[in-house]
């Protein structure tokens, strides 16, 4: 051994790192950091959406030239159509407070399934945002950008749609699963692909997987004319078998079992994410690969790896609308889950929770949009421009924070949305 | 006379530091300031404020007698404030004089006035003796005479008061000789002088007065005459420290890493390491000099199986290892501090216990298949941080909370902490005050002691005469000599780390790299 002629030091470092002298922010401290920009971006969304409404309306355009005269009838007008709006909005999406509570105490289960159905069926929106949500999520943490999920979704609601109509004669207890598993697997692979190309070649998968979708529409396309194409005129494949359903929960909902999987694979997700070591290995490559690199870490499987999981994920949100809501496979029969996912990973920064929060509101506002539209004659688009909106704000975060003058935590974790052009 | 410059009670918080407190300083017309302490004293802050990057919270500056408000580097330059960073603000791509002029270009019926810039570099340089030729393009030059671009720099916005900031980074021995020597010419020529450093030697050769700054405060002033390099330790570090290392005689044992004929291409496919070959006993330290750039970064990747090697072998305890992943190589019983501990040693965003424990999270005991053990992790990770040190409020904040010393002691407790048959630690006090790089030599001795081979890689000539047994000096990729330590001198070091072995050689070889002479012909060579 060396010696070690050094006097003895003071009991407090002399020199101590004024870094290390700032406490850890707390838990609560942490989260209400966290929560700042997405909640806020939430609600400048919805004050520039109602900008949009107050000024596309009738009545307050019948006020605007009044408005120096009559300032009050003006914004009476814009009042009425922003509450209107908003108000059947949320009651569309949620049900009405009122009738919830005087069914329940009537204990009448026609009422009460009657007053519960909006918020049912929000929640059945829901189901396959959480699914695709977590899938981009996933990406992210592993420093991808999976704009594949659409193709995706497609890719596992192809796949659960053909063993749900093509096997028959099986319990549900193996004909379920198995669709399932048939949907996440084609979904894995439409994620695998691009991931295995970005790892050897270096090829961007944002470049990729646009591409993959658009091949996967056309295949679809195709198999649903063709070689899916159940008879009669319209291009759509044939019902599934009852056993490859996804069970309703309550008789007269149509809210499935599906919503409680997308649930458990969030928890998976955060299991996998925190608790193992491929999670730990996966978030290493996603924020420092070169620390990977020196740590060991085999940097292909983990982008293979991601890719895959990511695009199961996505498989599995098609699947779940197959087999629970649809039933059968039709080219329309996704608004765009994969990309509004993407709004929704980023609004959930990226995170299990935080996904599964974002995609219940996003949820709410696609399911109260219709009957928005209904009573107070705002077009559904709305809600595009809204969830558009959010995406704006949560992509560039200093807009938010400069119009409420909130000041930028120390994030710890600097989100990487994805790397490889020329960085 | 009045001072040139003053500073009273400047004071600068951050959120959660105090990094300027209530500092007291003056500068003397004509004289060199050394500003001297370690990592996180302060000194950059200061200097920062003093050039209008940050605005002080308390405080006044007085320049030339007159109260000053510095609210931008603008501001700075007009009152004839220059600053040299320590990482060079030059466009590669441009040439000297497009460098030196950006920003205050001279016109001609608004076209560039490229003639004129050019011949008043010319004056200046001969004014300073600061010679450049200024067409030539700056990713050309040297890093010496690169510096020599950035006072010129300063000297073209006419600036009085030239502020530098750990100029001797990365320069030679030799190198940092000429700088001094440009400095005496400046303060002959009326300049005043502020240096930036925290190396105690450089401060007792070149400056006037000596103020020391620890933990944001003024500690003390000195004058060189009257102090010397162990009481400035010091007044930096607040207590006894030990300047070098008490090093037991090498018992060196069997080969532990042989290197044949490596050929490494860096990143654009150019060969940075040409036929380098050399053997690392057991509980021996061989040091690799040279001025970063030579090839050592690529060097170390290759043998850390970072990097693809070209050609060559390397073997690790008899295994062959030129192709193996850095895991495999890692498992042989290969430690690695790496060069850039925040880009590739650590994870900066995961928790000090993460990081303590990155090289062996995959295994038991701190995962059994592929669930991890967080409670075997935490007891490791603390066992750990207490063993070397590690000062942190928790081992679970983020490791960027870190001190650069400290999150070097998080890579050393990691690296440390498993049986290692050879160490590979390339420039590992690198930004380290001076109590961490203290601890860190120490630690390295002990484990040459117990009979690790060490492959020690560094730019710090002091480092590598204190550490190794036998000293390797690598230049353009080549290893051109190899020399045991004892009896190494830094003159003969320095001079092979430019490549030459005489100083006449050395004079030639400056006139070419600041473009003012022609290579010397291969007879020319022979014949000196």
């Amino acid at each position: 051994m060396a010696e070690l002629t050094v006097a003895p030091k003071p009991a407090a470092p002399p020199s101590a790192p004024p870094a290390a002298a700032a406490a850890a922010p707390s838990a609560l401290q942490r989260v209400l950091d966290a929560l700042t920009v997405p909640v806020l971006s939430v609600l400048t969304a919805m004050i520039v959406g109602a900008v949009i409404i107050a000024i596309s309306d009738d009545a307050v355009l019948a006020a605007l030239p009044h408005a120096l005269t009559n300032p009050l009838s003006l914004l009476g007008a814009i009042w009425n159509a922003v509450w209107l709006a908003y108000s059947s909005l949320l009651s569309g999406a949620l049900g009405s407070p009122r009738d919830i509570v005087s069914a329940l105490a009537s204990g009448n289960s026609a009422a009460i399934i009657k007053a519960v159905n909006p918020l049912s069926e929000s929640l059945v929106t829901s189901a396959p945002y959480i699914f695709a949500g977590l899938a981009v999520a996933l990406g992210f943490r592993a420093g991808l950008f999976n704009i594949g999920a659409e193709g995706q979704i497609f890719a596992g609601a192809l796949a659960s749609a053909y063993v749900g109509y093509a096997i028959t004669g099986l319990p549900w207890i193996i004909h379920l699963p198995l669709a399932l598993l048939a949907g996440a697997a084609a979904g894995a692979i439409a994620g695998a692909i691009p991931g295995y190309l970005k790892a050897k070649t270096g090829a961007h998968e944002v470049i990729t997987t646009i591409m993959l979708n658009y091949m996967i529409f056309n295949l679809s396309d195709w198999l649903l004319n063709g070689p899916m194409k159940a008879k009669g005129g319209n291009p759509r494949s044939p019902e599934i078998e009852s056993s490859a359903y996804l069970p309703v929960l309550f008789n007269g909902l149509r809210i499935h079992w599906g919503f409680i999987i997308a649930l458990v694979m969030a928890g998976l997700v955060y299991w996998f994410l925190w608790k193992t070591t491929l999670g730990f290995e996966l978030r290493m490559v996603g924020v420092n690969p070169r620390a990977a690199k020196y740590a060991g870490v085999n940097i292909t499987r983990n982008i293979v790896l991601a890719m895959a999981l990511s695009g199961a994920l996505a498989g599995l949100a098609g699947a779940n609308e197959l087999l629970g809501v649809n039933h059968y496979m039709a080219n329309a029969f996704s608004p765009g889950y994969g990309f509004d996912s993407i709004a929704l990973a980023l609004l959930g920064k990226s995170h299990p929770l935080g996904v599964v929060l974002a995609a219940l509101l996003f949820g709410v506002l696609r399911s109260g949009a219709t009957r928005m539209q209904t009573i107070a004659n705002v077009p559904v688009d709305i809600i595009s421009i809204i969830q558009a909106l959010i995406i704006a704000f949560i992509a560039a975060p200093a807009i938010v924070r400069w119009i409420y003058r909130v000041r930028a935590a120390r994030t710890t974790e600097r989100e990487v949305f994805t790397r490889g052009w020329g960085g | 006379m009045p001072p040139i410059l003053e500073l009273h009670g400047v004071t600068k918080r951050f959120p959660g530091v105090l990094a300027n407190d209530h500092i007291d300083l003056t500068l003397n017309q004509g004289e060199i300031l050394a500003l001297l302490g370690e990592n996180g004293a302060g000194k950059t802050t200061l200097m920062n404020i003093l050039y209008g990057l940050y605005h002080p919270d308390e405080g006044q500056i007085v320049v030339r007698g007159q109260p000053a408000k510095l609210t931008s580097p603008q501001d700075a330059i007009a009152l004839g404030i220059g600053m040299v960073h320590q990482h060079f603000m030059l466009v590669p791509v441009f040439t000297v004089a497009e460098n030196v002029m950006l920003g205050v270009e001279e016109q001609r019926y608004g076209v560039l006035d490229r003639q004129s810039v050019a011949r008043h570099i010319t004056e200046i340089s001969s004014q300073y003796g600061l010679l450049v030729n200024p067409n030539l393009y700056v990713k050309d030059l040297g890093v010496g005479i690169q510096q020599r671009v950035e006072i010129i720099k300063l000297l073209y916005r006419h600036a009085d008061i030239l502020i530098l900031d750990e100029p001797t980074a990365v320069l030679t021995p030799q190198e940092a000789d000429d700088l001094f020597q440009v400095l005496r010419n400046l303060k002959a020529q009326g300049k005043s002088i502020i240096f930036i450093t925290h190396k105690l030697r450089e401060v007792l050769a070149i400056a006037d007065r000596i103020t020391v700054l620890r933990g944001g405060k003024v500690v003390g002033t000195a004058e060189p005459a009257k102090t010397n390099s162990a009481e400035l330790a010091r007044m930096m570090v607040g207590r006894e420290v030990i300047l070098s290392v008490n090093k037991k005689p090498a018992q060196p044992g069997e080969v532990v890493m042989a290197v044949e004929d490596l050929n490494v291409l860096d990143d654009r496919k150019n060969l940075t390491v040409q036929g380098v070959s050399f053997q690392v006993h057991a509980g021996e330290v061989l040091g690799v000099a040279g001025v970063q750039g030579n090839g050592q970064t690529e060097l170390v990747e290759a043998l850390t199986g970072l990097r693809p090697a070209a050609a060559g072998q390397v073997s690790v305890a008899g295994h062959d290892t030129t192709a193996a992943t850095p895991r495999a190589i890692a498992e042989l019983g290969v430690g690695h501090v790496p060069e850039d501990r925040q880009a590739d040693g650590l994870v900066l965003s995961y928790p000090v216990e993460d990081n303590l424990v990155l090289n062996e999270y995959y295994r038991a005991p701190f995962a059994h298949g592929i669930v991890l053990d967080e409670r075997a992790i935490e007891a490791a990770a603390v066992t750990r941080a207490k063993e070397y040190d590690v000062r942190t409020p928790s081992i679970l904040v983020p490791v960027s909370n870190l001190s650069g010393g400290n999150q070097q002691k998080v890579i050393v407790a990691r690296e440390f902490s498993r049986p290692l048959k050879l160490l590979i630690a390339s420039q590992p006090t690198r930004g380290l005050d001076v109590g961490s790089i203290e601890y860190i030599h120490n630690r390295i001795m002990a484990k040459r002691d117990e009979g690790t081979a060490v492959l020690l890689v560094s730019n710090e000539l002091d480092e590598i005469l204190s550490l190794s047994d036998r000293i390797a000096i690598m230049y353009k990729g080549k290893i051109i000599d190899t020399l045991p330590a004892a009896g190494a001198t830094k003159e003969a070091l320095g001079l092979l780390m430019a490549g030459v072995h005489s100083r006449d050689e050395l004079a030639v070889q400056l006139q070419v790299e600041a473009g003012l002479a022609e290579p010397p012909t291969p007879a020319e060579v022979k014949a000196a």
